[in-house]
């Protein structure tokens, strides 16, 4: 084999390909293949995702309706949307059914994470059955929550009557805050799981051996939760929380089946009102206003998660990339 | 060499030993009374208001229409006439079996889709390292962040123009946008952990970039995938917003969608079709995750740590 060959091969190997070639040329080019390789998600999220976002704000500019592109009329739809009643209590209703549901979920879900560390037999089936809530599509379940709360052949009705704890059916979905309260419920049960296997896997990273050392020091249950638990798992309960606020936030599915937004709009979020005016009413700008009025919460969210995030690898002292 | 082999048993035995230490922690310390009061009973009552609205909604679907609306004392708990009538009309009356079809083939689709997809993407973001891969990263994790509330008017519009509506493809291609983020996500931090050296070692044995993907990240990576693919088909499968945005014949629609708009007829509800409906509609996925629950955990709580 002569000097030439000899190179020709080596450049042959380094290339993995003809020498030269375009193949070879590409295969080298980080920058080149990566593009490549980011095709086909671009598309996707550009195209169903990032265009979305913005065809989305500027709808809500106009005065589109379905079928009808409509005109640009600037803020007009955002002005009169601050003029509407039924807005203002959709505001109030998201905020009250977030609230109220991440805390109970955080609360409850907490609780949960702390049970299921303990010992007990059939550990991993229980944990596997606990997340049942949170696999099935929503919507169904729901349906189960309706048939719960139906005013003439509820359960929990019956149960509380055969108690003598009431003496008439309780209107679960028929009365305004007994229709909130019920559909915030429903959200906690749903809601629940997610928090609790997720807690349960900050938890079950904390060695049992840092308890052992506070209990010889002589620390109560109470202070081993607040000094040891709480603390180590902060970073993972704000990650946790954000996810459950923001999705809490932008639930549609639960309130759409059970209530449709009723009684009176007393359940409207602004995810289902938003619905009601674009696609049952036709308005689909006014609808857009609506949701695009929701993107500063998001927003505070979403930046709220990033410190969260930020925060735990200076806790961890790892380097920040 | 005897001496050796105890050693080592002796040695394992102590490791075993540490083990169980490690997972029991103190509980050796806690009372029966305690462990009943701070273990079982809290347990019972979640494990009990967790699962009631599925035992419930089982009764219902075998009770027949007079049964369901009897209580006497606490007889109504049990199936006293047992009757298939409910699930016979669901698959017989209605076009369930069709909406159970459509959803199969929309969510198999949508997650072969998106798996592809965020294979290709955390590949190149994290060990091809092109320039700006890590701004692509964040934005990707901020993309898993934008909800379908927001985005389902325009997405409407978008479709109509692309004349896509009543089709599977408008669900097929809207899918992805919430899937390939989560999916990317969690390959990320898979192929975080497979070690440089063995793609170095393929490179100079003067594999491709393609070959070194097929044949030595990905089957490393096979957990992973399990994991994506399971959580992507169970997040399309209980999809209902955009199924139920896009999706108007009767014929064309999914399950969430099909048992909520098509099983009430005015003002009279099937009660007993209706929760038949969510529990065969849920079987599918139940099934599925019971078989690779811990996978499930692991991209559920992997995608959250990470």
């Amino acid at each position: 084999m002569g000097p030439d060959a000899m190179a020709v091969s080596a450049a042959a190997v380094r290339g993995g390909a003809r020498p030269g070639g375009f193949l070879s040329r590409l295969n080298h080019s980080r920058n080149m293949l990566g593009l490549i390789f980011m095709l086909p998600a671009a598309i996707f999220l550009g195209g169903f995702l990032a265009y979305p976002l913005g065809l989305g704000l500027w709808l809500s500019m106009t005065s589109a309706k379905v079928g009808d592109p409509g005109k640009f009329i600037g803020l007009a739809n955002f002005i009169w949307l601050t003029e509407d009643n039924v807005f203002w209590l959709s505001v109030f209703n998201t905020f009250l059914y977030t609230v109220v549901a991440s805390v109970c979920k955080f609360a409850l879900g907490l609780w949960l994470a702390m049970v299921l560390n303990n010992h007990f037999p059939f550990k991993a089936l229980i944990r596997a059955i606990v997340l049942m809530p949170f696999i099935v599509p929503t919507v169904l379940s729901a349906i189960a929550f309706w048939w719960l709360y139906d005013s003439q052949d509820s359960i929990i009705s019956w149960v509380l009557l055969g108690l003598g704890l009431i003496d008439h059916h309780i209107d679960f979905l028929g009365d305004p805050w007994n229709a909130r309260w019920a559909v915030i419920i429903a959200n906690i049960w749903r809601g629940i799981p997610f928090v609790a296997i997720t807690l349960l896997a900050g938890l079950q990273t904390i060695s049992p051996s840092l308890y052992e050392a506070a209990t010889i020091d002589g620390a109560s249950g109470w202070q081993r939760f607040r000094f040891i638990t709480l603390p180590l798992l902060t970073p993972i309960i704000a990650v946790v929380m954000t996810f459950s606020v923001l999705f809490t936030f932008t639930d549609f599915q639960l309130i759409w089946v059970m209530t449709k937004g009723g009684p009176v709009n007393s359940t409207h979020l602004m995810a289902t009102l938003s619905f009601q005016r674009a696609i049952v009413g036709g308005s689909l700008g006014e609808g857009a206003a609506l949701s695009v009025a929701m993107i500063p919460f998001l927003l505070s969210a979403i930046l709220f998660s990033y410190f969260g995030l930020q925060r735990r690898r200076w806790q961890q002292g790892s380097r920040d990339d | 060499m005897t001496d050796a082999l105890a050693q080592a048993a002796a040695d394992s035995d102590a490791k075993a030993v540490a083990a169980i230490r490690e997972r029991e922690g103190m509980s050796y310390l806690q009372t029966v009374r305690y462990r009943v009061a701070v273990v079982y009973l809290p347990l019972g009552l979640f494990l009990f208001i967790l699962l009631f609205p599925f035992y419930w909604m089982t009764l219902a679907t075998f009770k027949s229409n007079r049964e369901l609306h009897m209580y006497k004392g606490w007889s109504a708990m049990l199936i006293h006439e047992p009757t298939l009538d409910n699930i016979k009309k669901l698959l017989f009356d209605t076009d369930y079996p069709s909406w159970i079809w459509n959803t199969m083939v929309i969510t198999v689709s949508a997650t072969v889709l998106s798996i592809f997809c965020a294979v290709c993407a955390a590949y190149a973001i994290e060990r091809l390292r092109y320039r700006g891969a890590r701004y692509v990263g964040m934005a990707i994790f901020l993309a898993y962040l934008v909800p379908p509330s927001i985005l389902f008017i325009p997405l409407y519009t978008m479709l109509s123009t692309l004349e896509l509506l009543d089709s599977p493809l408008s669900l097929i291609f809207t899918y992805p946008t919430f899937l390939i983020p989560f999916c990317t996500w969690l390959f990320m931090g898979y192929f975080r952990s497979i070690p440089y050296e063995l793609e170095e070692c393929a490179l100079i044995d003067g594999a491709s970039r393609v070959q070194i993907l097929l044949k030595v990240v990905l089957p490393l990576a096979v957990p992973g995938l399990i994991s994506a693919a399971i959580f992507a088909f169970t997040l399309s499968w209980n999809e209902y917003l955009y199924a139920l945005v896009f999706l108007n014949s009767s014929e064309a629609k999914t399950a969430p969608v099909g048992v909520v708009t098509e099983l009430i007829e005015a003002d009279v509800y099937h009660w007993g079709s209706l929760m038949a409906g969510a529990l065969l509609g849920s079987l599918p996925v139940a099934i599925l995750y019971s078989f690779f629950v811990e996978h499930y955990v692991s991209s559920l709580t992997g995608a959250v740590k990470e």
